[in-house]
């Protein structure tokens, strides 16, 4: 079967600077793989490289069977990103943003509660804008709208970041219960015990390039 | 397309609804300015009333330019640049989308303009008809100009600086034709102002068809 | 042109390998001819060709205003095709971009000059440094837009992202001199004003001859000025590259990584 994931030797520029210079990664579909690496070492831009962001310069890369040197933006659709930043509207109110960006990624009404649910979202909640909602609770309605979107390539940057352990918990059902769906999961993180025990294999990031230095046994893939 | 459009648009006016920076902030502002140009001309009554059109267009140039940095600056913020490129909206949608939304509140501020001027400027309306023709076009004209620049700066750190004078020659043309079909419409002079509108149509349809093409390449670089 | 260091080196190298000066056979001849045509134009403009019946000596501005304002315009017409050249994925080359930058930097000058030429001209015919007519509107307007479009070039971009911003801020631009003198010309049928157009004399015999000798020597300097500024563009890309080499290989060694292959 393809890698849903395929780089070799790829070489990604971040205005001058090649924050990923010969990265070459290989996964496979159901995978839960994580990211692991010192501050600056380009997991960020690898995951955004994925996610048909950034354009390659150099090497091969490939994603969902779509060649991101010629054409990056088919493979947008098909992924869902969780960055850094809340990539939601802080006037608007939590209803109002999981309708503009769910409905946006073609998800329907009952899909996009069903995500709210699936993320504890109260009902009382999705009426207040987000500009008032704490990190985590922001954390979660970003997560929702990942959810809503269906992708088939889930990239996380640390997913954990800002959750309570009931949130964390929560994330962690959530990506078993994507690669048990067939998605395929990355994500980077710095909370190695934690994402260790999510994930089926992992990569170490370091100046730029993805090098395998071992492979660990996750526990039970559920 | 045009589903995706509306959702767009829909979203940035109920941004709108809920900030209420346009109402606010720019309403007043634009108003503000109309005061101004009495102070400038001394409150020459026959000089205002005959430089009345001319003064409105100016003041809506003002206001306008405001509203188009606004309607970017949302955008720009919070990784939503990111997340907007893939949202799976189709770009010239989102083109359309912003150009509806530039344009009601562009005309919302024009219309209380208008009420400003025919008060402060003891200006007679004769021509209503050509008012609001002149005034559709020369917004919608206006408001595609804006969102091209407005997505071109979208990720520029002098962009409060660039758009202006990015934006400025470009509406140059439409501001003279538009302050001619008012002229007429103002009880100004008595030439025909329909020829003007036509110009206007023109560059309207011109520079929608230019953003539509461009929107996405845009957005892109960004 | 010397080659790029190779990778391996890892001491910051000066530029001095790629540092090479603009000049070559074919810019010394462009120069030379330059400087003997303008001389040409002095003479040809000041001395040899007759006073106009109107103007008086007043018309001589004309061999120095009605050239920029061809350079001007052709530049600015040279920097558009070489855009949408750019843009096209057929012709898709650097070289356009190149092009589109060098062609708009000298055309940006010879506007200035264009706009300052008018005005003297102006105020000896007419006594006012300005009117509001079609040419002057519409190439002041075309100074602007050409300082915008230098503007887009200078922001910080990635090469590629700079380049395909500054081609479509280009085309429009173009889009937008067609509108705005449409525009300022039916603007005008309006008012009855004196336009340096309605003044232009009646260039006949020697005047003619003289005018387009200028026009030759105005288009000779600004290609001059054209090939150094792109082979200018072209050297300060080519350290760039340099520069970005060096980064991946120090990139690479923070892996562990050897050197690219």
């Amino acid at each position: 079967m393809d890698p849903v994931v395929a780089l070799d030797q790829a070489v990604v520029l971040v205005g001058r600077f090649p924050a990923l210079a010969g990265a070459t990664l290989a996964v496979e579909g159901g995978e839960r793989l994580l990211l692991r690496g010192p501050n600056g070492a380009g997991k960020t831009t690898l995951l955004r490289c994925c996610a048909g962001l950034v354009p390659v310069v150099d090497g091969r890369a490939s994603v969902l069977g779509v060649d991101l040197r010629s054409d990056r933006r088919s493979v947008r659709p098909h992924v869902g990103m969780l960055g850094h930043w809340t990539q939601l509207y802080d006037d608007l109110t939590v209803a109002d943003n999981m309708r503009f960006w769910g409905r946006a990624a073609g998800a329907s009404d009952p899909e996009i509660q069903v995500a709210l649910e699936r993320l504890e979202v109260g009902r009382r909640l999705r009426r207040v804008p987000v500009s008032q909602l704490s990190a985590g609770q922001r954390r979660r309605v970003a997560l929702a709208v990942l959810v809503a979107r269906r992708p088939r390539l889930w990239l996380l940057d640390e997913p954990h970041a800002g959750l309570d352990s009931q949130g964390r918990d929560l994330v962690d059902d959530l990506l078993v219960e994507a690669s048990a769906a067939g998605a395929t999961v990355l994500f980077a993180s710095h909370e190695l015990e934690r994402a260790g025990s999510v994930a089926t294999r992992s990569v170490a990031v370091v100046g730029g390039a993805a090098t395998e230095l071992r492979i660990e046994q996750a526990g039970d893939v559920r | 397309m045009f589903a995706d459009a509306a959702l767009v648009a829909r979203k940035d006016l109920t941004l709108e609804l809920r900030s209420r920076v346009a109402t606010n902030q720019i309403l007043p502002l634009a108003v503000l300015v109309l005061v101004v140009f009495a102070f400038a001309f001394d409150a020459n009554t026959t000089l205002l009333r005959i430089a009345g059109p001319g003064l409105f267009w100016v003041a809506v140039l003002f206001a306008g330019l405001l509203v188009v940095q606004r309607a970017f600056s949302i955008e720009g913020a919070d990784g939503i640049h990111d997340a907007l490129r893939l949202s799976g909206l189709e770009p010239s949608a989102m083109f359309l989308g912003k150009l509806v939304s530039i344009g009601v509140q562009l005309l919302v501020l024009e219309a209380a303009l208008m009420v400003g001027v025919v008060l402060f400027f003891d200006v007679g309306v004769s021509d209503i008809a050509l008012l609001v023709a002149a005034t559709v076009t020369g917004t919608v004209a206006f408001a595609a100009a804006g969102v091209i620049y407005g997505v071109l700066s979208l990720g520029v750190r002098v962009r409060e600086t660039l758009l202006p004078l990015l934006v400025v020659p470009v509406v140059a043309p439409v501001l003279l034709a538009a302050t001619r079909a008012f002229e007429p419409a103002l009880g100004v002079t008595a030439d025909s102002g329909w020829n003007w509108v036509a110009l206007l149509f023109v560059v309207a349809a011109v520079y929608t068809s230019l953003g539509l093409v461009s929107f996405g390449p845009l957005l892109e670089d960004g | 042109m010397a080659s790029p260091p190779s990778p391996a080196s890892s001491s910051p190298s000066p530029v001095r390998t790629t540092a090479a000066p603009t000049a070559s056979v074919a810019t010394r001849v462009l120069g030379g001819l330059s400087l003997v045509m303008l001389a040409v134009t002095v003479l040809l403009a000041l001395v040899i060709t007759p006073a106009d019946v109107v103007q008086g000596e007043a018309v001589r501005l004309m061999y120095a205003h009605l050239p920029t304002i061809w350079v001007a315009y052709g530049s600015f017409a040279a920097a558009a095709v070489a855009s949408a050249l750019y843009l096209w994925p057929r012709t898709r080359r650097r070289h356009w971009d190149r092009v589109a930058g060098a062609t708009a930097e000298v055309g940006t000058v010879f506007t200035a000059l264009c706009l300052a030429t008018g005005m003297l001209w102006g105020r000896i015919t007419w006594g006012v440094y300005w009117q509001w007519d079609a040419r002057l509107t519409t190439t002041l307007l075309l100074f602007v837009v050409y300082l915008g479009y230098l503007a887009v070039r200078r922001l910080p971009a990635e090469p590629v992202v700079r380049s395909r911003r500054s081609a479509i801020t280009a085309l429009i631009a173009v889009v937008n001199i067609v509108i705005v003198r449409y525009s300022v010309d039916w603007w005008n049928t309006l008012h009855q004003k004196a336009s340096l157009t309605a003044t232009d004399p009646e260039i006949t015999g020697e005047m003619l001859g003289a005018l387009l000798f200028s026009l030759a020597t105005f288009t000779v300097l600004a290609s001059w000025l054209i090939v150094h500024r792109y082979r200018l563009i072209r050297l300060e890309e080519l350290r760039d590259e340099e520069g970005l080499q060096r980064a991946i290989t120090e990139r690479r060694a923070e892996a562990g990584l050897g050197v690219a292959g």
